[in-house]
């Protein structure tokens, strides 16, 4: 098939970038989308051009490393998958496709596609895990964990980092991605004792990092390529008004 | 048979009885007081399972770390990509597992080309995992009873498989992610990602340090420490084609080769049985289905090679060849992944093979869904069912799934001794770039167990073997060593953005790729590999001359990223065939076509073990072949040989 596609270009961190246009000829349907991008990067590269930059690893959507903004959807129309999901087959024959990156205050672009996202990591450390020394643990099934509870923990887990739902939030919030943790952890008993402390740091590190707040929009949870429910986000303020509340009181 | 004198360094294998090798070790090994431990600065390289857990275990203890990925965040490194599970010796479904059956079927599994005390330890130690994990909120699958459930992988017949849906690694990894953030604000470790690792620094023969390149601005510099740990993952992307993410390399574990480390093993590479076709030449990788579904899928190819054309339903029941359950009746479609993998070749060979360029065998799961009900299947392998309709646009539920065999994981790696230390002192290397525990073929879910028992639970405990001996700080990075490292360094990046010629650093991966898989994959033999070692020298020619990397040094540039491991990845696939071309017999994952089970074998004719099977020579190849990059780069020959004093030496045979 042949494409048209209009792609982000940028040079550096403080580059001006802008949209350009390039050809995507006889590309085979079954490829992937990064696969598309890998063969138009053959053809600049020969053509003596500099590549398209976008981040990518596993290519097999667990990762959350690819990013893009595709037709100004991040990953892209289709639901439930990543970009590394996406193939040319749901594109058609003579289509356009713009290609940005996810934007957001707290996503800088490095170059082209690549943008920052150190801030997630920074929101964990703030207190996105359960502290359990090394060696320091009972045996595993010492304390039995009802199925529908480490199930709904599970479904929490499943978040991949990507930041796909703040770039398709207006307000560029980071609530689902906070709310995902703080679910997964607090579902189990051993999260018990840092779970006020987890949800108060980690909402603050979140706004620290320019994230903005949520407004009810549902776009996140309609983007999250793993379906991560925004009920979570429902949970999260709860836990977060109620934590708070006693800190105040002491 | 030939003089067994290893030449390797000591090994350090404890003494006394298997069972306790490793209680004895750790009772006599150095410690390092709590005080003391913060004077030590520890270099990781590598964020997954290996790495993070060590990273993190090690701050937590008091030492000073430094982490490096060339991930955006730890929490992306390759290990995230893992599905099936994790092994335990737990017995918690008393069906009669326990540690020794682990060791048992670790060392048979790797068709007796491991150390034993290594596996052993292993297996000891995997017990801890599982209750590490739960404790950190990995959400491992559980029973309605609460408890947690398990599954079974290839090579065993008791179910101690551990997992989380099919994202075992990811949820692994997220825990020691976790862990590793954790210790990062309490300021015990130091992250870089986006950070790669150019070379290693030697100083009075001790690693003392890394040369380093910022993905980002593009900035090459060192970092000093007391000791260097490589945890920096397996080399399959030396055959382009793999189920690797698209980033792992060998380029650190190479460097470090060249610095002096020995490399073991390189020929041992796995194949994987079930993982989806390659369908073009523009394809980048290839996407595991995970062994799991072999749990309840059953692998056949039509009896006569007129049937392959036809669709999969109208081929009836008594036309189709369960080729596993027919050969291994004991393991049927659990055979081992070395041995599930020839098989589907010899199916595809005898031109039975099923899709485009009978390059396929099919992965049927419509008996379970018949037993058991869509229901039930979906909830076993939904995931995977999906991400094989997204790849194929096929629906494995009302077809069968077609497969192929696919590079997946590398047993070999740089040779360490009981303490995972290198023979170049203070280089530690754990996960999948140490060769140490799997021999010639890695049963499933043991990698993951590997990386962080290796991580978790052994290097805490032996790296004060090492340290407990050094000045802390004794080594700055501003050592001429340092200065020297770097200048090489930055002379390559030069290198190779002048070469300005104008085909892609791809293009020659690919080139390289399909010649070691053509040559050094599934089969091997004499001519085939000689005939590599002299077409890879013509890959690095061409590449130096007519590579096109754009761009400059100064700036995030990923075909500079991928020029640097390409032109590694050709100079090991050299060491890989050499390695292959060496080992005249058949062991795992490395099957020499001279060196097979015949007819006229009393093996065979007693109905132990089936013509064609791999044959081992213990006489002659029972070692660990370590490589040393000698001088002029010629590699030389190091053996470790293997003694097995609690498992014996025996032909394997699954059937
Ligand atoms: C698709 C797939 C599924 C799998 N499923 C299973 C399974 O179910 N069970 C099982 O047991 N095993 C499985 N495996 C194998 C297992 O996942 C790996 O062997 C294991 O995760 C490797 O862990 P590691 O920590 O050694 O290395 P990795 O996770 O590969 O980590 C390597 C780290 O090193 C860093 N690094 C590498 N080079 C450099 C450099 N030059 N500079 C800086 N940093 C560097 C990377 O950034 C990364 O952080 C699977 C593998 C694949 C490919
Ligand atoms: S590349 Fe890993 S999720 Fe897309």
């Amino acid at each position: 098939m042949n494409l048209t596609l209009k792609v982000w270009r940028q040079g550096g961190p403080n580059h001006k970038g802008k949209i350009e246009t390039y050809p995507a000829e006889d590309i085979p349907e079954e490829a992937s989308f990064l696969e598309m991008l890998d063969i138009v990067n053959e053809r600049i590269i020969t053509d003596g051009g500099e590549p398209i930059a976008f981040d990518h690893d596993c290519r097999e959507g667990i990762c959350g490393a690819c990013s893009l903004t595709i037709n100004g959807v991040p990953h892209g129309r289709e639901s439930a998958i990543t970009t590394c999901q996406l193939h040319m087959r749901k594109f058609r024959d003579g289509d356009t496709i713009w290609v940005e990156p996810f934007r957001a205050r707290a996503f800088p672009v490095l170059r082209d596609l690549v943008v920052d996202r150190s801030a997630f990591d920074r929101i964990i450390e703030a207190g996105g895990y359960i502290s359990a020394r090394t060696g320091s643990a009972v045996d595993a099934n010492a304390t039995p964990v009802p199925k529908a509870d480490a199930d709904e923990a599970f479904e929490a887990a499943a978040c991949i980092g990507c930041g796909a739902c703040v770039a398709a939030c207006k307000n560029a919030s980071a609530m689902l991605f906070v709310s995902a943790k703080v679910k997964h952890l607090g579902n189990f008993p051993q999260g018990q004792p840092e779970a006020k402390r987890r949800v108060l740091a980690m909402v603050r590190q979140m706004d620290e990092e320019g994230f903005g707040n949520c407004t009810n929009q549902y776009e996140c949870e309609a983007v999250c390529p793993k379906e991560i429910t925004a009920e979570f986000i429902a949970d999260l303020n709860r836990g977060y008004a109620k934590a708070s509340l006693e800190e105040t009181l002491g | 048979m030939s003089e067994r004198v290893s030449d390797t360094p000591d090994a350090r294998i404890p003494e006394g009885p298997i069972e306790s090798k490793w209680s004895r070790h750790k009772r006599e090994s150095k410690l390092i007081n709590p005080t003391n431990r913060r004077k030590y600065e520890v270099i990781v390289v590598g964020s997954g399972l290996a790495g993070g857990s060590a990273a993190a275990t090690l701050s937590e203890l008091g030492y000073r770390v430094k982490c490096f990925c060339y991930q955006d965040s730890p929490r992306r490194a390759h290990s995230i990509a893992a599905q099936g599970g994790t092994n335990a010796a737990k017995n918690y479904q008393n069906d009669g597992d326990s540690v020794y059956r682990l060791f048992y079927d670790t060392v048979k599994g790797g068709d007796f080309r491991s150390r034993e005390a290594n596996v052993y330890r292993l297996a000891e130690v995997s017990a801890n995992i599982i209750d590490q994990c739960v404790a950190q909120g990995v959400p491992f699958a559980r029973e309605y009873g609460g408890l947690l459930d398990n599954r079974s992988f290839g090579g065993a017949q008791v179910k101690r498989t551990f997992y989380a849906r099919g994202q075992t690694g990811q949820q692994l990894l997220l825990g020691a992610y976790q862990a590793l953030q954790k210790e990062i604000a309490a300021g015990g470790v130091e992250m870089f990602p986006r950070t790669e690792m150019l070379d290693l620094v030697v100083v009075d023969g001790h690693a003392k340090g890394i040369v380093v390149r910022d993905m980002v601005s593009g900035e090459i510099s060192s970092h000093a420490a007391d000791c260097v740990i490589l945890a920096t993952g397996g080399y399959g992307n030396a055959f382009f084609l793999s189920t690797n993410a698209k980033g792992c390399n060998v380029m650190a574990a190479y460097r470090a080769h060249k610095r002096g480390a020995y490399f073991a093993n390189p020929c041992y590479t796995q194949i994987h049985p079930t993982c989806i076709p390659v369908s073009g030449d523009y394809q980048s990788k290839l996407t595991l289905m995970s062994e799991s579904l072999r749990n309840d899928g059953r692998i056949w190819v039509p009896k006569n090679k007129g049937d392959v054309g036809k669709p999969a339903a109208q081929i009836p029941e008594g036309d189709r060849d369960y080729y596993l359950e027919r050969k291994y009746p004991s393991f049927g479609n659990l055979a081992p992944r070395d041995i599930a993998s020839r098989s589907a070749k010899e199916a595809c060979d005898d031109g039975r093979g099923v899709g485009p360029g009978g390059l396929g065998v099919y992965l049927d799961f419509a008996d379970a869904i018949g037993r058991l009900g869509k229901d039930t299947i979906s909830a076993r392998y939904g995931n995977l069912f999906q991400m094989y309709e997204k790849i194929t646009g096929e629906d494995p539920y009302t077809q069968p799934m077609r497969i192929y065999p696919a590079v997946h994981y590398t047993m070999g790696g740089l040779w360490v001794d009981y303490n995972l230390m290198s023979n170049v002192p203070g280089l530690h290397v754990l996960g999948e770039a140490n060769f140490s525990d799997h021999g010639a073929n890695r049963l499933g879910a043991s990698a993951l167990m590997q990386g962080l028992a290796d991580g978790y639970f052994v290097i805490p405990a032996t790296l004060p073997n090492y340290l407990a001996d050094q000045k802390p700080g004794s080594v700055a990075a501003d050592a001429p060593e340092f200065k020297a490292a770097e200048d090489e360094a930055r002379e390559r990046v030069a290198k190779l953005l002048g070469v300005g010629g104008t085909r892609s650093v791809d293009s020659f991966h690919r080139e390289l790729g399909l010649l070691v898989w053509d040559k050094c994959g599934m089969a091997r033999n004499d001519a085939g590999l000689k005939e590599a070692l002299e077409k890879i020298p013509e890959i690095r020619e061409s590449f130096w001359k007519e590579v096109r990397v754009p761009g400059s040094g100064e700036q995030l540039n990923q075909e500079l990223e991928k020029a640097g491991r390409v032109a590694d990845f050709i100079d090991f696939a050299e060491l890989l065939c050499r390695d292959a071309l060496h080992r005249e017999e058949s062991c795992g994952g490395h099957f020499r076509e001279e060196y097979q089970f015949t007819e006229d074998d009393p093996e065979v004719s007693s109905g132990y073990t089936n013509e064609g099977e791999a044959k081992r020579r213990d006489d002659d190849y029972a070692y660990v072949a370590a490589w040393e990059h000698g001088a002029g780069g010629e590699p030389v020959l190091h053996k470790e040989w293997l003694e097995f004093e609690d498992v014996k030496l025996a032909t394997r045979s699954y059937k």
